[in-house]
Parts: C-alpha cells; structure tokens; sequence
C-alpha cells in the first residue's frame, strides 16, 4: 500500500485549522469571563457533572495511548489488549478513596486538601514539588511523543512541531484559563471518541460486525499466537507493580485532580468520574479492536514499515478505509489530544507554582485577586517555555519510560500524602512532607537504576533494581515513611482539627 | 437547635454513616483489586487456559480482559448508586441537624 502519511496533507491541515479556529474562540470567549483565580484555576465551579467527566476523558486519553495501543495490539496481538485494561482501573479507584473527600476539602489544588490541617508552607513546598516533578515528567514525555507524530503525519520538522504546539497551548491556557482548557478537554474528547468510533464502525463492516469473524481472519494471517497472551507479563511481579502504579498513580496527578475543583459539590464529582470511567472504558474495550483490524486490513509489515513500533497502525488503517480525507481527520485529531493534554497539565503547573508557592509560601496566604492571577499567568508562560525547551532537548531520546515515570512518582509521592490525610487523624506536617518527598525522589532514583533507564537508555549490562516499575517498593517505603515519622511527631494541633475536617469531608460543610 | 462540628463528629449518626461509606468504599476496592489482579496473574501463570477457545475463534483471554474493563465499569456504577441514594440521603439529615 502506497500511503501519503508524513507529506503534505491537506484535509489534515484544513481540519486542524479548523479545530485551532473553533478553540481560540473558544478562548476568547472564556477569557472574557476569566477574572477571578476561581475563573482561572476552577472555571468558576460552573461545569457540570457530565461536563467535567467528558473533561476528565479528554485530559487522559492521550494520543500515545491512542496510537500506541493501537500499535501494540496489530503488531503483537492480545499484549495490546493487556495494557489497555491497566489504563482503565485506576478510575473505579478514584471514585470510591478519594473523589469526594477531594472536592470537599480542596480548593484549587491537591495540596489544599493535604495542607487542610497541617502547617501550610511546609506542605505546600513538596506538594509543588512533587507535583512539578510529575508534570514535568509527563509533560516530556507528551511533548517528545507529539514530534515524533506530528512529523511522521504532517511532514513537519520536530522543533517547528514542538513550538506550534507549545504556542497554541499557551494561548489557550493564558488568555482562557481552566474555562478554555475544559472546553478543549470536551471538542478533543469528542473528536477522538467519535473519530475511533467511525473507524471501527467502517472497519468492522469488512467482519460482518463480528468480533469472532475479525479474530478468525486474524488467526488465519498470522498465527493463534496473536490472540493469546505473549511475552508482555513474564514477570509478575513487575505486572502489578506497573498495574500499581497505573491503578493509584491516577489518584495523584495533579492535573487530573485539579478537575475536581470545576465542579459545583461532591455529588457532581462524583458524577464526573461515573462519567470518565464510561467513556475511557468504551475507548479502551474498542481500541484493541482497531488494532487487529489494522493487522489484518493494513498487514503488519506495512504498519513496521512506516513505524517500527506501530504507531501508525491508526492512521494507515483510516487511509485504506476512508482514503487520504479521512487519515488527515485522524492525524488532525492526535493532534488536538496533543495540544489539550499539555494544556491541561500547564495549567496543572501554574496551580502549583502560583496557587501553592507564591500565594501560600512567599505571600502566606494574602495577595489581591488581580496580583493572583497575574502571578498564575506567569506561572503559566515560564511552565509552558520549559515544555518546549524539555521537547527540543530531548529530541531522539527514547522517552518511552517517562509515563511509566510519572505514574510512579504520583503513586509514590501525592497520592499517599493525600489518602492518609483525609483518613488519619494522626498524620502530621513532617510525616506528609518526608512522605512526599521521600516517595517522589525514590521512585525517581528506582526508575534510573532499574531495566528501563539503567539498560534499555543507558546501556549498562544489568540493573541495579531489578523492577521496571519501582511503585510496589517505593509506594510501600512511602507509607511506611508517613507512619514512623508521624508517630515520631505527634501534632496534638492538627489532630485537634480532625473533627472539622471530617465534618467537611464528609458532609461538605463549608466546601468552597 | 444546631448543633457544632464536635456534637455532629462524636454522634453515634455521624460515626456509623462514617463507617459505613468506608465499608462500601473498600468492598469495592477489594473486588477491583481481587479482578485486575487476578487477571494479571492469570495472564502470568495461566497461559494455556487464557488459550483456550470459547467460540470457534474467541478465546479466554479476551473474554476476561474485555471482562476486566467492564466489570471495573459495574463497580463505579454500583458505588454511584449507592451514594445518591443511601449516602446523600444520609447527608442531608445530618445536615439539617446542623442548622
């Protein structure tokens, strides 16, 4: 098959200007009513249930899980299918530890709800700085993944494609804030649901829209080996200290967190996640889908032929079906969860750095709305230059174990800090910054010395941890730090302040 | 007559709706763990069963994994309606005991 992916396309150029045209108005329109830090960093708590939850959906369905699964699964079969499942379970987890205790005590942040009753600067600081170091992970990661794509679609030089990525996300965060950046999530979520969709529709029509037909041509082409389990868990203890990390990271990404500040009360919080669950499940039950019928449409060595690890799997399978109009409408798309992904973490890191430091530590608590949201805006534009240069400079790398990174850290770090603070009267300031920081660094220096840094970047013979994933050791030493170091420090104070907290946190007296 | 934070968070009431959410809330947990879990240690050790065909081309192995994704959906809806119509109901007396 003679495919025009990576040169000029035209359909994919006019549908992407289309896109950037309807979200700047978008952003104009937002930043009209953007005037408050509540405007900024919460949409002024006006977004509905079923609003953020589609929000929600957009933030995490990233375009690397988009292309990347996709690939997997039509290249080495059911693996594919796997790591999808992984990717849904932390939702369900989020609902029923954390999403309501969350919405009630936060304001903006994950770290007001950990600072609820313990002193403020100190937890603010490793707050921001274990949320910094998650965003900035995740961000590289994005950043160096819509590159590589956006020059293999588009044809485009990978710095060109890094800047016009950067600088649309910029516009978006600075001028529209969280207003602009939820409705972003929405037209990006809808985009890629409905595009994937269309695909499987169109492509099941070739299997008589069934499963066991499509699986049946997939084990006559290449072997039954492709719908049963291969080499992905050899290891399983690794598999669940990766499904750890996917499972309870979620519950510590700052930028998923701060969603739960859009939202009216409780109740519609936890509509919002009712929601997101709904949506990403549907994505990740028919995204190994695709990818099969992409091995058996496209065939395999077409698909390593333009992308050694299959991330094209998608878009070539959108050509062959819909002809080169409907590839530049996938491409257009990747594109667009790019864009809103980094938008929804630059605002994440604007939180933290205005909302969490300035305004908390420097400040301690007093500055004027206006001087707020100037700082945040700030904030906004140094986050949003460090993505570009992180994207420049790690051109070439092999970045594929940054998420893994991320989630890691958010499981490590954020997450217990979060939980034992809503759950344990005896949890103390020392104790929630030792967790933070003792879990963030851990997980860091884990993840270097493990196979995915120290052998497959660095190219040493052996690691030095033998796990891919450090979250089953770093998360596990993260509690056990909170638990001996709170007990070491008893803070009759904060204990004291209990009562009113769970009366917030469960109740939502008095939730902002 | 209202009553302070303190009267509302020592209350028998208050306590057993505390109790009560966490209850649900880790039975949920436990089951979510009990499915992904066990389905990852199925994918590890039991290979051959997850090869096993269902239909003349399905197999096990996508059955449970497709499985997996929708009995995590079942889960969070089952703790949705609980919670709108157990726990908010809860809540709202509580509430108004406060007023």
């Amino acid at each position: 098959m003679q495919s025009s992916l990576g040169q000029v396309n035209f359909t994919s150029i006019i549908f992407f200007l289309i896109f950037i045209a309807v979200t700047l108005y978008i952003t104009y329109w937002a930043a009209k009513k953007t005037k408050t830090t509540k405007d900024y960093y919460a949409a002024g708590r006006s977004v509905s249930g079923f609003q953020n939850g589609v929000a929600l959906a957009g933030d995490y369905m990233s375009a690397a899980s988009f292309l990347g699964i996709c690939g997997m699964t039509s290249l080495k079969g059911y693996d594919g299918m796997i790591y999808a499942c992984g990717w849904l379970v932390g939702w369900p987890a989020l609902m029923f530890l954390m999403a309501e205790p969350l919405r009630n005590l936060g304001k903006y942040t994950f770290a007001d709800v950990v600072a609820f009753r313990l002193k403020q600067k100190p937890i603010r600081i490793a707050a921001a700085i274990g949320g910094i170091l998650v965003l900035l992970t995740y961000a590289t990661a994005q950043m160096v993944g819509a590159g590589n794509l956006i020059k293999l679609m588009f044809g485009l030089p990978y710095e060109v494609a890094e800047i016009i990525v950067g600088c649309v996300m910029l516009v978006y965060v600075l001028f529209g804030g969280m207003i602009a950046t939820t409705w972003v999530q929405i037209i990006k979520a809808c985009l890629l649901l409905g595009g994937v969709t269309v695909l499987l529709l169109i492509g099941m029509s070739h299997f008589d829209f069934n499963p066991g037909v499509l699986y049946g041509e997939v084990q006559k082409m290449y072997s039954v080996k492709m719908l049963n389990p291969g080499g992905l868990v050899t290891n399983p203890i690794d598999a669940i200290s990766l499904g750890l990390a996917l499972m309870l990271g979620l519950l510590g990404l700052p930028h998923i967190l701060m969603r739960f500040y859009t939202v009216p009360d409780a109740k519609a919080a936890r509509k919002s996640v009712m929601w997101a669950t709904t949506f990403i499940g549907y994505f990740y039950c028919i995204i190994p889908i695709v990818g099969f019928m992409a091995a058996v449409l496209v065939t395999q060595s077409t698909i390593s032929g333009v992308d050694k690890g299959g991330n094209m799997a998608a878009p070539l399978l959108a050509e062959l079906l819909g002809g080169t109009p409907f590839m530049g409408f996938i491409a257009a798309v990747a594109f667009a969860t790019i864009l809103a992904v980094v938008s929804g973490l630059t605002l994440a890191a604007a939180s933290a750095l205005a909302h969490d430091l300035y305004l908390n530590v420097f400040k301690s608590g007093v500055a004027t709305e206006a001087e707020q949201v100037k700082v945040a805006k700030r904030s906004t534009i140094i986050f949003g230059i460090c993505a570009i240069l992180i994207g420049i400079l790690f051109k070439g790398q092999n970045v594929a174990y940054m998420v893994g990174l991320t989630f890691a850290i958010a499981a490590s770090g954020p997450f217990p800090a979060i939980f034992l603070s809503i759950v344990w009267k005896r949890f103390t300031t020392a104790g929630a910054v030792s967790t933070i920081i003792v879990g963030s660094v851990s997980a860091v220096i884990c993840i270097i010395l493990s196979p995915t840094v120290w052998v497959d970047v660095f190219k040493n013979k052996e690691a030095i941890f033998p796990l891919r994933n450090p979250a089953i050791v770093t998360m596990t030493l993260a509690f056990i730090v909170a638990y001996v170091v709170s007990i070491m420090t008893p803070d009759p104070e904060a204990e004291a302040k209990f009562e009113s907290e769970k009366v917030r946190c469960y109740l939502g007296v008095g939730a902002e | 007559m209202g009553k302070t934070a303190h009267e509302i968070v020592t209350s028998d009431r208050f306590k057993a709706l505390v109790r009560k959410k966490w209850n649900v809330s880790m039975i949920l947990t436990a089951l979510l763990f009990a499915s992904y879990y066990g389905y990852i240690l199925v994918v590890a050790y039991g290979k051959e069963f997850l090869s096993t065909k269902v239909g003349e081309f399905t197999n096990w192995g996508i059955i449970l994994g497709v499985g997996c994704i929708v009995f995590a959906w079942i889960l969070t809806a089952i703790y949705i309606v609980w919670a709108n119509n157990v726990y908010d109901v809860e809540v709202d007396e509580l509430k108004k005991s406060m007023l």
